[in-house]
């Protein structure tokens, strides 16, 4: 494990950001050896509105490559381990103590993963509410700049200050859809069947925990979201394909010593600096994206998309909420996340839904609560309560 | 057997903005060597796409210029492919909603009118230039011109000779020039041109084999370009000499000759999809209506107006349409002087000279028209002499002067009507010379033309040419 400290000074407004949030005074790499000690020209706009808050970003927190995989076991720099338990290493610098906070990059799910095995708050808010200028593009079209700390409380307030619309983000929301500050009560809660797969004992208490708190709970099917794993992997893998495709060994990063010509510099390049997960869902998402798969495979995915975001809206027309499973398990062990490559895959099933939504997710006691767009203050006042 | 030639073009034209497509970078030709660039353009992560507007004005106004109908939402799309020029090794271009499709460009050659119907025109980036260092033997890229917006004009196959696709390309150049949406400058690379041609027997409705030759940068090497590979395709089909393959071929203007291209720089699946960073762009009506009121009128209605209703010569009404920029002033400035003729003969002669002594070309010329509209008005009304306006004018072109009538006054450049000043100078200028005004008296014309000369020079050239000559002939007939 590698964590780049930029000063050593402890303080309580220290916040830690992954390894895809460009800082100018720390280096990026996104896990990557491609990007081994690149830094930044420039700064993310998040790392700038936690610094204009007050805040301290003191340090960057290790990733696994281009942030795709189960919680960090693909970096460059290695796996994070606590107790022989794969940990991310932004949950393990708050549960260090060293950081208030973590402000991270939500690409496949492993920030959420990090802190509901760490039993950690987390809040991924509405696509479009938090700037991503500044940080490393890997799935445009889903990630998110993300909060993750000890409390709901603490998590609000660091969220608070990093989100806003931003001009120099395209797909920014306009400033008053960046302010949901209203807080309605979560009176009725869903629990779809089709995700309770692999270890439910958490969300099973969180049930008992919302019903004691008066909060209706109700099972449905919701059979669409079975389908946002297949969709996500496809969309991502698409992205990503086309995103890393910039690393080449041309201009900066890492070049290959083993070359003779224009494809050998790339091909070896890239041979040498990426990893195989990296690399698998290169392919995959080569494939999709190909002239004759595209119909087939790219835009069905989109498709399904629109599909399951009309499902969802239909829920939410009766629910305030949907409760579900983060992971198939509650620990992982750094090597068989790294023996079985296609994990990071599988267990897309639980976050797919709300990466492909863009919807926001509070995680707290190791469940996921996905809300209405906007819904973020509602979903951390129930967090709070709870 | 009779063949006729069928050909598309695909031209694409640099736009006329300040800033790149998608940053803020000039998107100025020229400068050093990476002069022109920022994380965005140089493929850095973490710098997000904004869509510079006026280059979807400048697709609009394009679109309208050629008949097209315009795509009210329009995507961006991305394009991989791996090439050093290409920092993010994607380009972003329209693939699936380009923002003009359906359009019309009438031709006119020695066989008459023809229309060549246009398929689509897309907005997208242009790549940086790789430039090779033969002393040390490396390859330096230079991203100047990387997301330098561009437009691709796609046509139909529906130009049949190298005279038709000359007679396209130039109406394509004179439009978009008249509408400001490019200088389309060859020898730049501001405008460049993708033929693809194939034959077919006469009458046919199969086409033939197509061949695609690339970035084809002049009209001399587009028009032997086109017979080359006819001749080729011709002697091909009729005695075998070689098999027509659909290829890219690149054209060696120097040898004169079409060279297949290794199949790996031309066979592709490019991949794309829409950019998830770049919102579609949606043009309601007033940004509509606002580029076609934006419009100006033909190049040939102009000329047709400057003929017959201002009584213009041919000679200039076809100097002054071949520009814009000199239609535009001589528009502003003779609607303030009503004499379209004066208007024409202060910009043909004059401006003209300004600009070729400036090395600039007519499409430069930037004055306030309406500036000289008002110097025109000063010097018909006699109160401000030629070779004082002349003077004036330079001062036009160097900055914006709103009441020139004010400046020549304080210049110093007003004609005096003050006829008692004006008989004292001459009276001076007698006095001091009256060799001259013997000589005058003896006969000789020229005589007068020199003290004329001396009574200008005190005067600052203020005076009325007239008004002097006869104020000095008294004068000298009262000695
Ligand atoms: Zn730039």
């Amino acid at each position: 494990m590698k964590m780049y400290i930029a000063q050593t000074e402890k303080s309580a407004k220290n916040i830690v950001v992954d390894d895809m949030i460009l800082t100018t005074d720390m280096p990026t790499s996104a896990g990557s050896k491609m990007l081994d000690g690149y830094i930044s020209l420039f700064q993310a706009e998040a790392a700038t509105k936690l610094t204009d808050a007050g805040y301290k970003v003191y340090a960057k927190a290790n990733t696994g490559e281009f942030n795709l995989d189960l919680m960090g076991e693909t970096s460059y720099y290695g796996a994070v381990e606590t107790d022989g338990v794969l940990t991310t290493a932004a949950a393990k610098a708050i549960k260090d103590g060293e950081a208030m906070a973590a402000v991270t990059l939500e690409v496949n799910g492993s920030s959420a993963r990090g802190a509901a095995l760490a039993g950690l708050t987390y809040v991924k808010p509405t696509y479009g509410t938090v700037s991503r200028f500044g940080t490393i593009p890997a799935v445009c079209s889903g990630e998110t700049v993300c909060v993750t700390a000890a409390d709901a409380a603490t998590a609000k307030e660091v969220l608070w200050a990093v989100k806003g619309h931003d001009d120099k983000d395209g797909t920014s929301l306009p400033q008053e859809k960046c302010v949901f500050d209203e807080v309605k009560e979560i009176k009725k809660v869903a629990v779809a069947k089709s995700l309770m797969t692999g270890d439910v004992t958490k969300v099973e208490e969180m049930k008992a925990k919302l019903s004691a708190q008066g909060v209706e709970v109700v099972e449905i099917s919701a059979e669409e979201l079975l389908l946002a794993k297949s969709a996500w992997n496809i969309l991502m893998s698409a992205e990503v394909c086309n995103n890393v495709s910039k690393y080449d060994g041309v201009k900066y990063g890492y070049r290959t010593p083993n070359y003779t010509d224009l494809d050998s510099l790339y091909t070896n390049s890239r041979t040498e600096a990426f990893g195989y997960l990296t690399k698998s869902v290169i392919l995959f998402g080569s494939e999709t994206l190909s002239e004759a798969n595209y119909y087939k495979v790219y835009d069905k995915a989109q498709r399904i998309r629109r599909v399951i975001s009309e499902a969802i809206a239909k829920v939410f027309g009766e629910f305030d909420a949907i409760l579900a499973p983060v992971s198939s398990k509650s620990a992982y062990t750094a090597s068989e996340a790294v023996a079985n490559p296609y994990m990071a895959y599988e267990e897309s099933l639980y976050i797919a839904p709300a990466m492909i939504t863009g919807l926001p997710v509070v995680v707290t006691d190791g469940v996921q609560l996905i809300g209405p767009a906007f819904s973020e203050s509602s979903l951390l006042a129930l967090a709070e309560k709870i | 057997m009779k063949y006729e030639t069928v050909i598309g073009l695909e031209v694409h034209v640099e736009l006329a903005t300040k800033s790149k497509i998608f940053c803020s970078c000039s998107a100025e030709f020229g400068g050093e060597q990476n002069d022109h660039v920022c994380p965005a353009c140089a493929g850095m992560p973490g710098m997000l796409p904004i869509v510079n507007k006026k280059v979807v004005d400048l697709g609009m106004t394009a679109g309208m210029m050629l008949n097209c109908d315009i795509n009210r939402v329009t995507t961006f799309d991305k394009k991989s492919y791996y090439y050093p020029d290409l920092p993010n090794a994607y380009q972003t271009t329209q693939w699936f909603s380009p923002i003009c499709v359906n359009g019309r460009v009438d031709i006119e050659t020695s066989n008459g009118p023809k229309s060549i119907r246009i398929k689509q025109i897309h907005m997208e980036e242009d790549a940086g230039k790789l430039v090779h260092d033969d002393w040390s033997d490396t390859t330096l890229v230079d991203f100047n011109r990387t997301s330098v917006p561009l437009i691709e004009i796609v046509s139909q196959p529906d130009i049949s000779s190298a005279e038709e696709a000359i007679a396209y390309l130039e109406r394509l150049r004179d439009l978009l020039r008249f509408a400001k949406v490019s200088d389309c400058r060859w020898e730049q690379g501001s405008m460049r041109c993708d033929v693809n041609l194939s034959i077919r027997p006469e009458g046919s409705d199969v086409l033939g084999v197509r061949t695609e030759m690339k970035n084809m940068n002049s009209l001399s090497a587009i028009t032997r370009a086109i017979k080359y590979e006819v001749a080729r395709h011709t002697r091909a089909l009729e005695t075998g000499s070689e098999e027509l393959v659909q290829e890219t071929r690149r054209w060696d203007d120097n040898e004169g000759k079409s060279y297949a291209m290794r199949n790996k720089e031309t066979a592709g699946d490019y991949r794309y999809f829409p950019d998830p960073n770049v919102m579609p762009v949606v043009i309601d009506d007033e940004w509509f209506d606002r580029i076609e009121k934006s419009l100006p009128e033909l190049p040939e209605v102009k000329r047709a107006k400057y003929i017959d209703e201002l009584g213009l010569s041919e000679y200039d009404a076809d100097i002054l349409a071949d520009s814009r920029a000199l239609c535009d002033v001589f528009d502003a400035a003779y609607a303030v002087c009503g004499n379209a003729k004066e208007t024409a003969n202060w910009i043909i002669t004059e401006c003209m000279q300004v600009l070729n002594k400036k090395k600039m070309t007519a499409d430069m010329l930037a004055i306030n028209g309406t500036s000289l509209g008002q110097l025109i008005k000063l010097v018909m009304e006699d109160k401000v002499s030629r070779p004082n306006a002349k003077r004036i004018l330079a001062s036009l072109f160097d900055k914006d002067i709103a009441d020139v009538e004010e400046f020549a006054k304080q210049s110093g450049f007003i004609v005096s009507n003050d006829t008692s000043f004006i008989e004292n100078i001459v009276k001076e200028v007698i006095a001091g010379d009256p060799k001259s005004v013997a000589d005058f008296k003896g006969g000789k014309e020229k005589a007068l033309m020199a003290l004329f000369g001396k009574c200008m020079k005190q005067l600052k050239g203020n005076a009325n040419p007239q008004v002097l000559r006869e104020i000095l002939i008294a004068e000298i007939n009262k000695i």
